[in-house]
């Protein structure tokens, strides 16, 4: 073949696929906004499901997937921050960041339905928790502490090493140079990784489905309470589609989805910025 | 000074902490599934039916159609995600490529239950109507969500691989005459091919482990599949369908958590693999 003709075809395929990509998100994002924009109302994200979902809205999901994600950041933020400071601060680059780094990949890839797993066995069963708004925050948060970890770690690392020296070239000790120094600097990388965290835990559905989630419309009174939560909702009425059930199930995944996208977006828009700053 | 140091303990809990969840996980799957294992033996992976109410359980079924989904999504995705990753690092404009990352960003946030649904309600039925099918869910169907949801994966690792081929090898190519794709062909991605490599290992880790987009569309069959027509089960869909109705510590809940440790070990052995080779590419 010609080598133009070759590089010319080549050059279309590679526009090609691009524009495909870009295809598929077009798609899903108007599949729902066409098909749940419709279902959309202050009754809606309001009222509690009737008829077991096929009427009234999904007001007790809504909730129930913020409860979740507030015990899983309470979870995952302290545990995964402390442990980037420790790597980055009081570790040198050995054996031991090695395999706290491995560790957190590990758990990174572990499949979110062995979250499920490991929940009930662990939080439900053996320490008899119950199925509970705890024990499904609870597994929510192990499973976005590597997110946190790894995030909170780049953006401490990205603090100059100027500025920590200047500081204690003052006399500060270490832990005032941590806290007056390094974790104002490297605020703004870490809440990044908290709200990239908060978009996956909102949308998972399998760890929680054993852990937290009941098909009832009832309000949560303590996290001791079984909760509804928006994704193992939707799954609900997914499955048993009935056209009633489809129109509400819409509704729910346009909700769920304009959550974690406001979020996620939030979430790289201020590590632009950040990372803009620090290069300043 | 005694201070820092309590400090300094509080700090390595917590960075010891994933280390510990994953020790917690392990030792629940295994208390839970072993037991099964070790009376089943090989028969459990090997068996052809998986009959809970008669205590046959043979996961054979469950690993077939795991696996016939994964590798149907990666013959879709991998050259799809190439090709887009290596658009976005040779020839995308500037603005092209200001507007191909957000949609990338966008679509890996997307949650998997959203995939299911798109999948089961546009792709299941785009199969039942053109290829005449009785019913569209199929591991057809499984596949093309599954290769939706694995592209970004393969984009963003493969475009850090080629970022990293050296400039002068590009430029030596150039200079002795080759084209802009001879060059990508020739040069770029036989220097970038083990990240290339570690991108596909990974993405079929993630395509394996996935549930939600799975269930949804797969039709959930206990059977061999013995087309890319027929319906199937994955090994996720079987934890959850079946967790549910089981009571806890009986045969049928072990055997459960006895896929989960097959899940849990193929999952951990391809991540492995592809961080390993990622830290030799640096």
């Amino acid at each position: 073949m010609n080598v133009y003709k070759e590089e010319k075809i080549m050059k279309t395929l590679l526009w090609g696929s691009a524009l495909f990509t870009v295809f598929i998100l077009i798609a899903i994002l108007s599949f729902l906004i066409i098909k749940g924009a419709g279902a959309l109302s202050i009754d809606f994200l309001t009222k509690i499901p009737t008829d077991s979902g096929e009427k009234g809205g999904i007001f007790p999901a809504i909730l129930g997937t913020l409860y979740l994600v507030t015990i899983a950041v309470l979870t995952a933020a302290p545990l995964g921050i402390g442990g980037a400071i420790y790597l980055v601060e009081f570790q040198r680059e050995g054996i031991i960041t090695k395999i706290i780094r491995f560790g957190a990949d590990t758990l990174n890839g572990v499949p979110s339905i062995i979250f499920g797993l490991f929940g009930f066995a662990f939080l439900v069963y053996y320490l008899k928790l119950g199925v509970c708004i705890l024990s499904g925050g609870l597994t929510l948060g192990f499973m976005i502490l590597p997110t946190v970890l790894r995030t909170s770690e780049e953006a401490l690392r990205a603090v100059p090493r100027g500025d920590k020296e200047g500081s204690y070239a003052l006399g500060a000790t270490k832990l005032q140079t941590i806290r007056n120094i390094v974790l104002p600097q490297s605020f703004s990388g870490i809440i990044t990784g908290i709200i990239l965290g908060i978009g996956r835990a909102a949308g998972e559905t399998a760890p929680i489905i054993f852990t937290a989630a009941i098909l009832n419309p009832v309000l949560p009174k303590s996290v001791f309470d079984p909760t509804m939560t928006l994704p193992t909702h939707l799954y609900n009425l997914v499955s048993e589609a009935t056209p009633d059930k489809l129109l509400n199930a819409y509704g729910t995944a346009l909700v769920l989805v304009m959550i974690i996208l406001i979020t996620t977006y939030s979430a790289l828009l201020l590590r632009r910025y950040f990372t803009r700053n620090i290069r300043r | 000074m005694n201070r820092e140091k309590l400090v300094e303990r509080i700090l390595l809990i917590c960075a010891l902490s994933a280390i510990f969840v994953i020790f917690l996980i392990i030792m629940f799957l295994f208390k839970e599934g072993l037991p099964i294992l070790k009376k089943e033996g090989l028969s459990f992976i090997f068996g052809r039916f998986w009959e809970p109410s008669k205590n046959i359980f043979g996961a054979l079924p469950f690993i077939i159609g795991s696996l016939s989904v994964t590798f149907l999504a990666l013959l879709i995705a991998v050259p799809l995600g190439l090709f887009c990753a290596i658009f976005l690092s040779e020839i995308a404009p500037g603005w092209a490529e200001s507007l191909l990352r957000p949609v990338i960003e966008l679509l890996a946030g997307i949650p998997s239950i959203v995939y299911g649904m798109f999948g089961l309600i546009i792709i299941v039925r785009a199969i039942k109507v053109s290829i005449g099918l009785p019913t569209g869910e199929s591991v057809l169907a499984g596949g093309i969500v599954l290769a939706l949801m694995i592209l970004p994966i393969i984009i963003s690792i493969s475009e850090d691989s080629i970022n990293a081929v050296p400039r002068a090898y590009k430029e030596g190519s150039l200079a002795l005459g080759a084209t802009h794709w001879q060059t990508i062909r020739n040069v770029i991605i036989p220097s970038a091919s083990s990240g290339i490599l570690a991108s596909v290992i990974l993405s079929m880790g993630r395509a394996i482990g996935e549930t939600m987009a799975v269930v949804l569309v797969l039709g959930n069959v206990e059977m061999i599949p013995r087309s890319i027509f027929n319906p199937a089960e994955a090994l996720t869909s079987v934890i959850l369908l079946e967790m549910g109705e089981t009571p806890v510590g009986g045969t049928h809940y072990q055997a459960l958590f006895a896929i989960g440790i097959l899940l849990f070990v193929i999952v951990m052995l391809l991540n492995t693999a592809s961080i390993l080779i990622r830290r030799r590419m640096r």
